[in-house]
């Protein structure tokens, strides 16, 4: 087995293993394989499938009803504007086309060289603040179509 | 922390209260974080260390003064204590050399209108008229979160030692029956009779399980309180185990609130250290153990069965009751679920009694409620008002009113469940009844105002598909009738509307009330009701623009 895959089996395996003895275990398995991939690669589904002994049209059928998990790695940078009613109605939808325009791509793209990705999260709870737009989970308050240069600005290395 | 007996929390809590003199708090909730309270947090720690200034500077939770973010509070020796608002780190010099040194205030950054606005139930027994009177945000914005002691300073685990020393569960289930506590997560099923169904219930093995799943979009009631005070969710859960006979429990929480997560998770391993969870809890032998279930983002997991399957591990659909959870919930045992504030509220009524909470609110809503008030608002915020209390004094008084040169239009309650109440009704009392009457509900505490720049049909369009995505797609009427009522009101929103489409939302709204399989799709055709009814001509507007277009 090359080393790479050797990790994935091992990653797997200690995530299966904390929550083994738990019941209803499988989606806080998945949370933690996503809280450290960014996402829920098909090669772990199969693995976990094999250590938890669970199907894996089960694991899937988990993985595509819950909007939070994902089935591809994340950009560099996800930028998600709220969707909360406070966002939406203070302007999320402008700030949105914004970051689109300037990056060429519409909601739920990401950019070619896989830098940006512009999504839309449900109501993250600081609608005092609104809108908020948050950058690799980090919120931005009170924010303007003309703040998105800046924060674009903001992302490198 | 050893395991704490019957008698040591009297200890605890002086002990602690003598040490809380000349200190500073900083507002620190994922809003206070948003605006820049890390870096004002930051500057109070290395300005005290500067000057040799012994000082405690604590992180607290939300003091529901969201737009004032990030809040200070300074309370020492020769100064009154004084609440600082929009704080920046640069001001911080300024804050330590003249209030904390000299002593005296620097009056053009304090807010003493928040101030003001936080009586708690720790320090006056009784509300005063159209003003805010916080019992589950009690502790919000004062204690720190993540210090058991302080939260025991605050009275806090006094409600649970007289369950367990002087009341048996019956007692317990009795006098939360009398105080007429309604489930706050929108419902307003009665909490005492929830926890008795459960406590008679057959079943060897019971489960308490908070619902901490907040998806309505434009509410944060619960999130604030998990973060800010997370031991007062922990106690009444505690409690509620206690009196229906659970051993066993899970606070189902958002992955989207990561802090209140992380604070919860914290709190359950202090309490389990100091012995206030887990085995022989102050030594008796009630034993409780609980753990944390995260969702992931699907709003229909709010739904009791829907919550259930998805702490089991599954998709997260609902299934039609009867059975009830109280009969056959988690892996089919007994299972009561109570919201997050319904929660908090269960130790100061232990504390006080079901008279005391009974004497606040309304004859058939007592207590209070927590709104997040957002929107088009001068002062968005969490408040925490007595039930009966006019919407009113909620938006005008307590939120500044409209924003400079607008008119407020109309207040929406209940989230994408609720309905749209028009300016002209602002005084309807805040109580389950009189909102329900209006076509909206109490929903789990989102008031969103909207003013004379919103379209109402465009907000309803937003609402309804909020509920198309949503819907999980077991039961057709919900399933079919969604997508439908979207596909009228995007042409309606468009300004295409047809003269037929009025009367086919109607038709599609009673289907789903009546057939759909749970709340998400009774509930999805209020918002569009409630704004046909008090906003026809909005509608007709929609559609007269698509004939002279024509």
């Amino acid at each position: 087995m090359p080393a790479q895959e050797k990790d994935l089996a091992a990653d797997v395996a200690l995530a299966a293993r904390k929550w083994q003895k738990k019941r209803g275990a499988l989606i806080m398995v998945l949370h933690e394989i996503q809280g450290r991939l960014g996402y829920v690669p098909r090669e772990i589904a199969l693995e976990l499938s094999k250590q938890m002994n669970v199907p894996l049209a089960r694991i899937y059928e988990v993985l595509t009803f819950y909007n939070f998990f994902e089935l591809e790695p994340p950009a560099k940078y996800v930028i998600s504007g709220c969707m909360g009613t406070a966002c939406y109605l203070k302007g999320t939808p402008q700030i949105l086309q914004e970051f689109g325009r300037l990056l060429g791509i519409e909601v739920g793209q990401t950019t070619p060289d896989g830098k940006f990705s512009l999504t839309t999260v449900r109501c993250v709870g600081c609608c005092g603040q609104a809108p908020v737009i948050l950058v690799n989970g980090e919120v931005k308050s009170k924010v303007s179509p003309k703040d998105v240069p800046h924060i674009l600005a903001e992302c490198t290395d | 922390m050893t395991k704490l007996q019957k008698d040591e929390l009297e200890t605890i809590a002086e002990r602690r209260r003598a040490k809380r003199t000349d200190w500073i708090t900083v507002g620190m909730g994922s809003c206070g974080l948003a605006a820049g309270a890390d870096a004002v947090f930051r500057a109070l720690q290395d300005g005290a260390r500067e000057r040799g200034l012994e000082l405690d500077i604590r992180k607290t939770g939300c003091v529901g003064a969201c737009h004032a973010e990030p809040l200070v509070e300074v309370d020492v020796q020769g100064a009154p204590r004084t609440l600082y608002g929009h704080v920046k780190p640069e001001w911080v010099d300024l804050i330590l050399d003249s209030h904390v040194t000299l002593k005296r205030v620097v009056q053009r950054l304090a807010v003493p209108e928040i101030a003001e606005q936080r009586r708690t139930c720790n320090d006056h027994p009784q509300p005063e008229a159209n003003r805010q009177f916080k019992i589950v945000t009690r502790n919000c914005g004062l204690v720190d979160p993540e210090d058991l002691e302080d939260y025991i300073a605050f009275g806090g685990y006094q409600a649970l030692r007289r369950c367990l020393f002087e009341l048996s569960p019956e007692e317990v289930v009795e006098e939360v029956e009398s105080s007429g506590l309604r489930g706050r997560g929108g419902a307003g099923f009665s909490t005492g009779l929830k926890w008795r169904l459960t406590r008679e219930a057959a079943g060897r093995e019971k489960f308490i399980v908070c619902n901490g799943d907040e998806g309505d979009p434009g509410a944060y009631m619960d999130r604030s309180v998990l973060e800010g005070d997370p031991f007062s969710v922990i106690e009444g859960m505690t409690i509620a185990a206690y009196a229906i006979g659970a051993n066993e429990g899970y606070l189902y929480i958002r992955a989207e609130y990561p802090l209140a997560v992380a604070r919860i998770e914290a709190a359950i391993r202090s309490a389990k250290l100091a012995g206030l969870l887990g085995r022989n809890i102050l030594g008796t032998d009630f034993s409780l153990n609980l753990e944390v279930r995260l969702g992931a983002g699907a709003f229909v997991c709010g739904e009791e069965t829907a919550l259930i399957a998805s702490i089991e591990g599954k998709r997260g659909t609902p299934r039609p009751r009867p059975p009830y959870p109280s009969v056959s919930g988690l892996w089919g045992g007994p299972t009561c679920i109570n919201n997050v504030e319904t929660l908090a509220n269960i130790p100061p009524i232990l504390s006080n009694g079901a008279q005391w909470f009974r004497s606040i609110g309304t004859e058939r809503s007592p207590g209070t409620k927590v709104f997040a008030l957002t929107g088009k608002v001068r002062r968005p915020g969490l408040v925490e008002i007595p039930m009966g209390t006019p919407l009113r004094v909620v938006v005008e008084e307590i939120g500044g009113g409209a924003l400079p040169g607008r008119t407020i239009k109309a207040v929406q309650t209940g989230g994408p469940s609720g309905g749209v109440i028009p300016a002209a009704l602002l005084d309807t009392p805040v109580t389950y009844e009189d909102l329900a009457e209006l076509g909206s509900m109490m929903g789990s505490g989102g008031m969103i105002v909207m003013d004379d720049e919103d379209s109402i049909v465009d907000i309803t369009r937003f609402y309804l598909g909020f509920c198309v995505e949503e819907s999980c797609g077991k039961c057709a009427p919900c399933r079919i009738g969604g997508r439908q009522m979207l596909t009228i009101l995007e042409r309606l929103a468009e300004g295409r509307g047809r003269p037929e489409d009025l009367d086919q939302l109607r038709q599609i709204s009673k289907t789903m009330k009546a057939a759909s399989l749970c709340g998400l799709g009774k509930s999805a055709p209020n918002p569009v009701l409630s704004t046909l009814r008090f906003f026809p001509e909005e509608y007709q507007r929609a559609i007269s623009a698509s004939r002279s277009n024509a």
